[in-house]
């Protein structure tokens, strides 16, 4: 220690005394904790609102009894509830194998500097951003009408099948992106077709990425409510869907429904029903990340 | 790839630690032990007559004549950015993964060309194995990963023995033969490259191809991994691609030197300056500039 000492004996005192703007530092810290506090406030005061509101039903009932105009202290939800499990499970039909198997197309298969290739990707991200009720007309157009379907659960599967292809296809990518190029040299080198690359090596590896984004686009859909407004979702339905040509209603058509009742039962209703659509909905992102983190990145 | 592809695109890239470490005073003693190789290749695997690659307009290699023979160690040798791994990949057409890659010139490999039209690459990288940079073993099981070369080419073989054979060929079985369904990401780096090698030959090629294979490897990896190359040699041809001059001289029956030529615009192509047994070209090179690399006096 002296020894140290003294090979510099001639050189100024240390100052560790900082010359930082502490004040400036500390204010923009709160700024930026305000900005994000603002955000996390506003949905606690909402979640606060609707539960307390919907408190007094959220009971069984809810997803026991049928909706009802007379009775309203009596009406349920389940058609909206099995109505939201029909379409979603069309949508997830329509949408998954065609989101994937072009997704795999544009990131194994295309020619990435192709003119084509490049049109078609800014085309799928400028449809992402296609606002959900023009999904709607084009559904009600084409299936609906042109196509003879009708205002019924495939109908409805079907539009909002393309209204989440998109984020599918995008979110697929980005999974298949993740996986080390050096995993399709290695099987490429052993003699695999690009095929058996794909289903063998690329996509398993791809899957846990794949799942989050799917989930993250199907509880999009459950939550849309604009497109199957023209889709025929309105309709008073106090029944199950029965199959994929049965009308039907969903969660946020009913929740809209019940609101421009005038009743104040109604009004506690539509609470308790957004209540129970946001209990799937964050069910539904915990999965994802519950998958998310079970699968870490391996290399 | 798009290492290959930075490395040459950049002029001014600075050799690798490990490349400056071993241009110091070369111990050729190695080299100087075993029977006298012959100049001329007798046993003809590989013939390249004036073979260029380019990548769209950028001639990455320039004008390669070699021969390289049957169940020999040949090395390439040579700075960064001197075209030796891109020239490795055109053996086995990995360049072909690298849109607007091509290869003029003659590539034959005993005597067909295998960049005729009628050539599939799926067969000549079964026959001719790759070996890469950084050990890329599949996220899979290590059992999987020997078994995955035989099944995706339909080889109708016992796969318990296939797997058995090709991992103690590899050096690997005593260290692993517990362990078969656990996942290939559990091995060290040195283990994880030996596993890539029992995969290889699990498809019983002809040729290994070995992209600087040790260069993420400790001394006692590598030095496993240059015991095993020599034993694979009795049976296998080896071409590797090398930054340590003194793998080279251990481990290699010829070597072969390339350098980069700079042109008017400040391009780097890369072009063979010498190619011969490794003692004569360790001990006694005809060219200059291979001298002047072998000796630590380069650029």
């Amino acid at each position: 220690m002296t020894a140290t000492l003294d090979i510099a004996p001639d050189s100024a005192p240390v100052d560790l005394q900082g010359r930082g703007q502490p004040l400036v530092d500390k204010t923009f810290r709160w700024i930026l904790f305000l900005c994000l506090a603002v955000g996390i406030v506003f949905l606690a005061v909402l979640l606060a609102y609707v539960t307390i509101k919907g408190w007094p039903r959220l009971t069984p009932t809810l997803w026991e009894n049928m909706p009802s105009l007379r009775r309203p202290e009596q009406a349920g939800a389940q058609s909206a509830i099995t109505g939201t499990l029909w379409v979603i499970a069309f949508t997830a039909l329509f949408a998954l194998p065609i989101g994937f198997l072009g997704a795999v197309y544009m990131e194994e298969y295309a020619n990435p500097t192709s003119r084509f290739t490049r049109f078609v990707e800014i085309n799928i991200q400028n449809l992402a951003a296609v606002p959900s009720i023009v999904y709607g007309i084009l559904g009600l157009a084409i299936f609906a009408r042109a196509l003879a379907l009708g205002q019924t659960v495939i109908t409805a599967g079907l539009t909002l099948a393309l209204l989440v292809l998109p984020v599918i296809i995008v979110s697929t990518r980005e999974a298949l992106r993740a996986v080390p190029q050096n995993i399709r040299h290695g099987s490429l080198a052993l003699g695999a077709t690009l095929w058996q690359t794909t289903w063998r090596q690329t996509m398993p590896a791809a899957v846990p990425g794949m799942a989050t984004g799917t989930i993250l686009a199907l509880s999009r859909a459950i939550g849309e409510a604009a497109p199957l407004l023209l889709l025929g979702a309105v309709t008073f339905i106090s029944f199950n869907p029965t199959g994929p040509f049965s009308a039907y209603t969903t969660l946020p058509i009913q929740i809209f429904n019940w609101t421009k009742e005038s009743r104040e039962e109604f009004q506690i209703l539509a609470s308790a029903t957004i209540v129970l659509l946001l209990v799937i909905l964050l069910a539904m992102n915990a999965v994802a990340i519950l998958i998310r983190n079970r699968t870490q990145k391996r290399w | 790839m798009s290492e290959t592809m930075s490395e040459i695109h950049d002029p001014d890239a600075p050799q690798s630690t490990s490349d400056m470490a071993m241009t110091g005073r070369m111990d050729v003693s190695a080299v100087l032990e075993g029977a006298e190789i012959p100049e001329v290749v007798s046993n003809i695997v590989f013939d390249l007559a004036n073979v260029r690659v380019f990548y769209g307009d950028f001639e990455a290699v320039r004008d390669v004549t070699m021969q390289i023979g049957r169940n020999e160690i040949t090395a390439f040798i040579g700075p960064s950015g001197c075209g030796k791994s891109t020239l490795l990949r055109s053996f086995n057409r990995m360049n072909d993964l690298i849109p607007g890659a091509r290869v003029e010139g003659l590539l034959a490999y005993h005597g067909f060309n295998i960049y005729a039209p009628d050539v599939d690459p799926i067969e000549v990288r079964r026959r001719i194995g790759m070996v890469f940079q950084k050990p890329n073993v599949f996220p899979k099981s290590i059992y999987e990963n020997v078994a995955y070369g035989p099944k995706v080419n339909g080889m109708k073989v016992n796969m318990d023995d296939l797997v058995e054979e090709c991992l103690t060929r590899a050096a690997l079985w005593d260290e692993v033969k517990d362990d078969l369904k656990k996942s290939a990401y559990a091995l060290s780096g040195g283990q994880q490259q030996r596993l890539v090698i029992a995969r290889c030959i699990a498809v019983k090629p002809e040729v290994i191809l070995m992209d600087e294979p040790c260069a993420s490897l400790d001394p006692i990896a590598t030095a496993k991994i240059e015991d095993l190359m020599k034993e694979l040699a009795k049976d296998y041809t080896i071409v590797i691609v090398t930054h340590n001059m003194q793998q080279a001289a251990r481990v290699s029956e010829r070597t072969a030197f390339f350098t980069a030529d700079v042109d008017a615009q400040g391009v780097r192509h890369g072009r063979l300056v010498e190619y011969g047994p490794t003692r004569r070209i360790f001990t006694a090179p005809h060219d200059p500039r291979t001298e002047d690399y072998i000796s630590g006096r380069f650029g």
